[in-house]
């Protein structure tokens, strides 16, 4: 039973049912909105300031100690900006985009465990239901894109549908891994299940997860849809003010949601030693999301084709090899130590990249016009 | 069914982060495939060459700043060149030690922003370019000890150089001679074999050999090529035919190319600088010139290997105080010529990598 079912139940017993069915839901939302758009707030702050130790600058340092409220500060700027939609657009499109980016963003954290039993609701299908619910983003994309009436929109719109589509497949490939042996789809079990994290169970699984997730969410080197050199910022180019800002946020919300759901499935969500459980999976997500930084401040960006040769040529039959590996395992040596399988699926993990990256290359050339 | 498609045009600039100034380029895209690129430029027009028809020769020199203000060094040397060789004016030995000093470390500064800013066109977030400006900013404070400015430096004048160089100068440049190979090796470490870059620059806008020639490219664009030439070596002006370098060349003339050029371009500047401080004799740092020159009629055409290519200058004189004609041949103008064969068929991310490989300065182009 989840604290806010607990807190429901003791409700009922005091006021009216339809009263004790509304407030925990209200009280849930806000808890978890707040936890949501504060964490967004520390990882602008957060990602601006490591781009800086990155980019040996020091990066925002004026507002606050350390800068901490440089954030506030651009929300407001923001803000206060004029929305300025285009005389040829699709207004409603244009309006209803950033709605459909933002909103499954935040309906990816009413399945993420923020404690043993601090959790929105745990739904017995609770994978599932964040696979399906983080794909609605592109739509939202898509419509932004093709709303915008804008050539620039129009390429990131078309090259976010691919990309999306694409990276799917091996993100879901992977996680099957962790459901095999897990043996629950529920988000819940799944951390109960990680005596050790799925990270060292599943190393290659980890890789695959991770790359495609940097794809999902768009973030460099997989950035081709806001690819600021080439297409201007795509797909937001035409949007000001309060919609750029639902952007803004979705793209952090973004990052936030899947750090979180890497935690969880990989890093064995809140669990850890002595802190309390909020403060583990904060200091976990905040290390995926170092990596994220990491990545986005070294690596060039891929071209469009190369993209799509990573994931359909590259993670998606390493995904499928991998599934097939741990299904395996899972049947045959699920009765020998974890750590002996630990060291063996290294082993796997690490001949597989070896020879993959010896197999092909990010190739494609000239077209003949 | 087959789906009916159609190209699309694509107006990228004047207004575009990635075409290094307020270059405009009218792209025909089928889908992401680039079918033709027409150039327009213009946009930044100043009339440089019809206002130094009206100033003295000495005040043309600034002008000159303005044209590659990545590397107004170098167009100052080009200039004065020019019409020393109208006039016949001898250059006291220092002042040719301290020319070649600032030319090569004007080489340094341009190439690091070339490099960096190509590393920003593939994607790398401004990374490549931050730590590029940390050694730039070297050379920058160095040019800011000698003439008092950062970016149009004015310090070049006809018969040697305004100020003999100040006594912090010369330590400072030996720290920066002494720890660049170090950085260079970092970045090489950073990017030469990154796997991405690889990916996206290898066999990318080749430039053939004979299309670089016809087009008459210049500068590291030709050398990366494979042709070995370059004007310090080619035809030597002022003294470089005393310093010991090498011409790096390329192989096959693509994007990567022509970033690993600029890349050892910069490790042959360090030796030039590492000799010519060596060198460096005492003297005079400026012949004795008439404030208002007037050179002999005749014309003249001076050229150097500025970090971008071939800059020459092109002077007319009529024995008055302003040249009759003052034309400029600006590199990359040239070398952006060869734009439309190396980026059709490619994608679009791909021509504003070929773009940056170029390392276009507007101010240059449209002067």
């Amino acid at each position: 039973m989840t604290l806010l079912e607990q807190f429901q139940l003791w409700l009922g017993s005091i006021w009216p049912g339809w009263a004790a069915y509304i407030v925990p839901a209200i009280v849930g939302i806000v808890v978890v909105l707040g936890f949501v758009l504060t964490m967004v707030i520390v990882f602008i702050w957060y990602e601006r300031r490591l781009l800086g130790r990155f980019q040996v600058r020091l990066g925002p340092n004026r507002l606050g100690p350390e800068g901490i409220f440089q954030p506030i500060a651009t929300a407001v700027k923001i803000l206060l900006k004029e929305d300025i939609v285009p005389t040829k657009s699709d207004k409603v499109i244009h309006w209803l985009a950033p709605v459909i980016v933002f909103v499954p963003v935040l309906m990816i954290f009413a399945v993420v465990p923020f404690g043993e039993r601090a959790i929105l609701t745990d739904l017995n299908v609770g994978v599932v239901y964040v696979v399906a619910i983080s794909s609605i983003s592109a739509v939202g994309i898509y419509m932004a894109g093709w709303a915008s009436n804008n050539k620039y929109g129009l390429i990131s719109a078309l090259r976010a549908v691919a990309q999306m589509v694409s990276y799917e497949l091996p993100v879901v490939l992977a996680i099957l891994g962790v459901v095999l042996m897990a043996g629950s789809l529920s988000m819940t079990q799944i951390v109960a299940s990680q005596k050790i994290p799925f990270l060292l169970l599943q190393p290659l699984g980890f890789v695959i997860f991770f790359l495609g997730t940097v794809a999902e969410m768009n973030r460099s080197p997989f950035d081709l849809l806001e690819a600021d050199s080439e297409i201007v910022a795509g797909y937001h180019i035409e949007y000001s003010g309060m919609k750029f800002a639902m952007f803004y946020l979705g793209e952090y919300g973004h990052a936030l949601a899947y750090s979180c759901i890497i935690a969880t499935l990989f890093l064995s969500g809140w669990q850890g030693p002595l802190l309390p459980p909020i403060i583990w999976l904060v200091i976990k997500v905040m290390a995926v999301f170092f990596v994220i930084v990491w990545m986005r401040s070294t690596l060039p960006r891929l071209r469009v084709d190369q993209l799509m040769a990573f994931a359909w040529k590259g993670l998606l039959p390493m995904a499928i090899i991998n599934l097939f590996i741990v299904a395996a395992e899972v049947l045959w040596l699920s009765e020998i130590t974890p750590w002996l399988m630990v060291a063996v699926n290294f082993v796997f993990a690490g001949v597989l990249v070896l020879l993959w990256s010896k197999l092909f290359t990010l190739g494609g050339g000239r077209v003949e016009v | 069914m087959a789906i009916r498609t159609e190209p699309f045009i694509l107006n990228m600039g004047p207004q575009h982060p990635s075409t290094h100034g307020v270059l405009r380029l009218r792209v025909t895209l089928d889908g992401e495939v680039v079918t033709d690129v027409e150039l327009v430029m213009g946009y930044l027009h100043r009339g440089i060459e019809k206002l130094g028809e009206n100033r003295t020769y000495a005040q043309i020199i600034p002008l000159t700043d303005r044209l590659d203000y990545v590397a107004s060094m170098t167009n100052n040397f080009a200039y004065v060149l020019a019409v020393e060789k109208l006039a016949g004016i001898e250059v006291p030995e220092r002042a040719e030690y301290l020319r070649i000093i600032m030319a090569e470390m004007m080489r340094i500064a341009n190439h690091l922003m070339a490099v960096g800013f190509f590393l920003n066109d593939l994607g790398a977030m401004m990374t490549p370019v931050l730590y590029m400006w940390r050694e730039r900013e070297k050379l920058l404070d160095l040019f800011e000890m000698v003439c008092g400015q950062r970016l149009t430096y004015n310090y070049m004048r006809i018969g040697g150089v305004s100020h003999d160089i100040p006594e912090e100068f010369l330590p400072a440049l030996k720290r920066f001679v002494a720890e660049m190979p170090g950085f260079i090796d970092e970045y090489d470490r950073l990017l030469s074999q990154n796997e991405v870059l690889l990916a996206r620059t290898k066999g990318v806008g080749i430039l053939p050999k004979d299309t670089a020639i016809n087009t008459a490219a210049s500068g590291p664009v030709l050398r990366a090529s494979d042709v070995k030439w370059d004007i310090r070596r080619a035809d030597p002006y002022s003294i470089y035919d005393r310093f010991d370098f090498e011409i790096p060349v390329g192989t096959v003339g693509d994007c990567y190319d022509r970033y690993w050029v600029r890349m050892q371009e910069m490790r042959q500047s360090v030796r030039i600088l590492e000799q010519a401080i060596a060198q460096l004799p005492e003297g005079e740092a400026c012949a004795k010139v008439p404030q208002l020159l007037r050179p002999p009629v005749g014309e003249v055409y001076g050229h150097i290997e500025a970090p971008k290519g071939e800059l020459g200058f092109h002077l007319v004189s009529d024995n008055s105080i302003a040249p009759y004609r003052f034309h400029i041949r600006a590199p990359t103008l040239i070398n952006m010529t060869a734009l439309k064969d190396m980026a059709i068929g490619w994608k679009v991310a791909d021509l504003i990598i070929i773009l940056g490989s170029i390392d276009v300065c507007l101010g240059e182009i449209d002067r």
